[in-house]
């Protein structure tokens, strides 16, 4: 596996032309193997900046790419040998199995009639199922398995893919807190490029190398953690009171929110 | 010791599957044979299979049957067996292409409205315009109405926001009573005399079988399901999500586009050689997914191959249940198709 180099230059969205933009140009760089964590309130426009990165919108105005090609000037098929996504669809109840879930990755790299994998595909679905150790379920249906394992599945299916940049979006989500932990931790160890979007903001401040805060589909800040979580820029992107404070036990830094008062609400 | 257990499960994976679809053709011959047999005039079944020999290869058997007991197997009985089970395999593996770009587990051409559209093209054709390219307008328009009846239920799913799975089936019940009301027009305003052998035909029904006709849905059906067995893989990517999907280099909106069009090409010739026989294709694929699981490849031919054994069977329970009357054969799969609806709903509900 390697890594990609992701470079994002004035890049801006919106559903049709002339409506306000979801996404205001935005600009970043991020080094090969760099975990990227997207923060932001509700509608800050998250999921558009994830959908533009693995070519699902077409940008109004400005340039994604990776290794310094132009993600709109390669085929569908060619982003998705470089790019990998985990998203929040729920997959429908037609009763595929992990292993054919996960096969589902090695689309991009197949050409012709659908048979058999060959022993290469074989053996790169059989090492992400042991990546991610799903080799006890790969038999399993589905919507047999709890949420996490469905993560990780999702996950493994994303790494057959082979790709250089993996984005997630919300992988935490509905999880409990250990399987919360547990695939942020599989994340990490994994060596490519990683665009996740998170909610919680003291957990994309420990996993993650660099954030990008987004509020209304403005860039407020992108850079190390502790340098773009200030507490004034959370205060203004979230609008509650924001405290940063040191854990006494740990020493580590947490940030703690509040509800303004009412009167400062208006 | 792990490895071995993986590779032993992954064999009996392959096997089971392998020994479902041969047990399935066994079933299909047998229900072939069967369906061939029984009807007013029983035919032993070592007789057909000597009149179907005796048709391949001439002089190899002795005959020792009447001369019309060889035409009513070879010019009755064989074609329309034959088009039940190109209708049956047809529309079911419709139906299975449908529920997967469509993520929809109740998709069939008949509740999308596809089967009235083909309809409403074929009585177009067979009251009103006159068969203006020959035989071919019949099965021609019906494709056009599949097609038209397509584009006004998307339409509608996208105008009424309708992309779930229920609201979905609405629109295409919707649409689907919208289309047969013009279609009642149609038969209406036409010839009262022809009005009667095309109320029968809607009511779906096999009888209209002849040898010289079968090669227009054979054409069409082998072109159409070769297309869809080489898409098994994007089929399978489409039951995860759209985006997913996309993110797999799959081009999502025209491949859906294109499974639809298939599904119109399918739908509206079956329609034009038997009328519409519905729930087929809501059924079928459903039974085939328990038998071995969601993989398309396994779907679509164990669809192809259940469709035609079913479609067998409701023809033999057409002929039989009161004979000698001949029932449309739609009045069965509408029965059965309509018992199984509501136990699917019943299970969703539970699951």
């Amino acid at each position: 596996m390697t890594a990609a180099h992701l470079c994002v230059q004035d890049l801006s969205w919106s559903p049709r032309r002339g409506s306000t933009p979801l996404l205001h140009p935005t600009s970043f760089d991020l080094d090969p193997g760099r975990v990227l964590g997207i923060v932001g309130p509700n509608g800050a426009g998250k999921t558009t900046l994830l959908r533009l990165l693995y070519r699902f919108h077409r940008p109004v105005a400005g340039k994604v790419r990776i290794d310094g090609e132009d993600i709109w000037t390669l085929s569908a098929r060619a982003v998705a040998q470089r790019v990998a996504a985990v998203l929040q669809e729920q997959p429908s109840d037609f009763a595929l199995t992990v292993t054919e879930i996960v096969t589902l990755g090695r689309t991009p790299h197949r050409r012709g009639f659908a048979g058999t994998a060959g022993a290469q595909d074989q053996a790169i679905i059989d090492s992400a199922l042991e990546r991610l150790e799903l080799q006890g379920l790969a038999h399993r249906h589905l919507d047999t398995l709890s949420g996490g394992e469905r993560q990780r599945v999702m996950v493994a299916r994303a790494v057959a893919q082979q790709p250089r940049l993996l984005i997630l979006d919300e992988p935490t989500n509905h999880l409990d807190i250990r399987h919360q932990l547990e695939v942020l931790d599989l994340i990490r160890s994994l060596p490519l490029t990683i665009v996740t979007s998170l909610h919680d903001l003291n957990l994309a401040a420990s996993v993650c190398d660099d954030l990008l805060l987004l509020r209304e589909g403005h860039t407020v800040g992108f850079g190390p953690p502790r340098h773009v979580l200030s507490e004034e820029a959370v205060a203004q992107a979230f609008r509650v009171t924001t405290r940063r404070e040191q854990l006494s036990q740990s020493g580590a830094e947490h940030l703690t929110f509040h509800l303004k008062t009412k009167g400062h609400l208006r | 010791m792990d490895r071995s257990r993986t590779a032993r499960l992954r064999t009996g994976n392959f096997r089971g599957p392998l020994t479902v679809l041969l047990g399935g053709l066994v079933l299909l011959l047998v229900s072939l044979s069967l369906a061939i047999s029984v009807g007013a005039v029983q035919v032993p079944l070592g007789t057909v299979w000597g009149i179907f020999l005796d048709k391949l290869w001439p002089g190899l058997i002795d005959p020792t049957w009447s001369k019309g007991r060889a035409a009513i197997v070879w010019d009755i009985r064989f074609p329309r067996a034959l088009l039940a089970m190109m209708v049956g395999a047809g529309l079911a593996m419709v139906g299975a292409s449908l529920q997967a770009v469509t993520r929809n587990p109740l998709a069939d051409p008949h509740l999308l409205g596809i089967s009235s559209g083909g309809a409403f093209g074929a009585i177009l054709a067979l009251l009103h315009t006159g068969l203006f390219t020959g035989l071919l307008t019949v099965p021609l328009l019906a494709f056009l109405g599949a097609l038209g009846a397509t584009a006004i239920v998307l339409g509608v799913s996208r105008f009424a926001d309708a992309t779930s799975s229920d609201r979905l089936v609405l629109a295409g019940v919707a649409v689907s009573f919208i289309i047969m009301a013009g279609a009642n027009v149609l038969i209406f305003l036409g010839d009262p005399r022809a009005a009667h052998v095309v109320v029968f035909w809607m009511l779906g029904g096999l009888g209209l079988a002849q040898w010289s006709q079968l090669m227009y849905p054979f054409i069409v059906l082998l072109c159409s399901a070769t297309w869809l067995l080489f898409h098994t893989r994007e089929l399978n990517a489409m039951t995860v999500g759209d985006e997913t999907a996309s993110t797999l280099g799959i081009p999502v909106a025209r491949f859906r586009l294109s499974v639809f069009v298939a599904g119109a090409l399918i739908t509206g010739v079956m329609v034009a050689f038997s009328g519409i026989i519905g729930f087929v294709g809501l059924m079928v694929p459903h039974v085939v997914r328990l038998l071995v699981g969601g993989d398309y490849l396994r779907v679509l031919t164990g669809s192809a191959v259940m469709g035609a054994v079913f479609l067998l069977w409701a023809d033999i329970a057409a002929r039989t249940v009161m004979a000698p009357e001949d029932i449309p054969i739609g009045i069965i799969t509408g029965l059965v198709g309509g018992l199984f609806f509501i136990w699917l709903l019943g299970r969703r509900k539970a699951g």
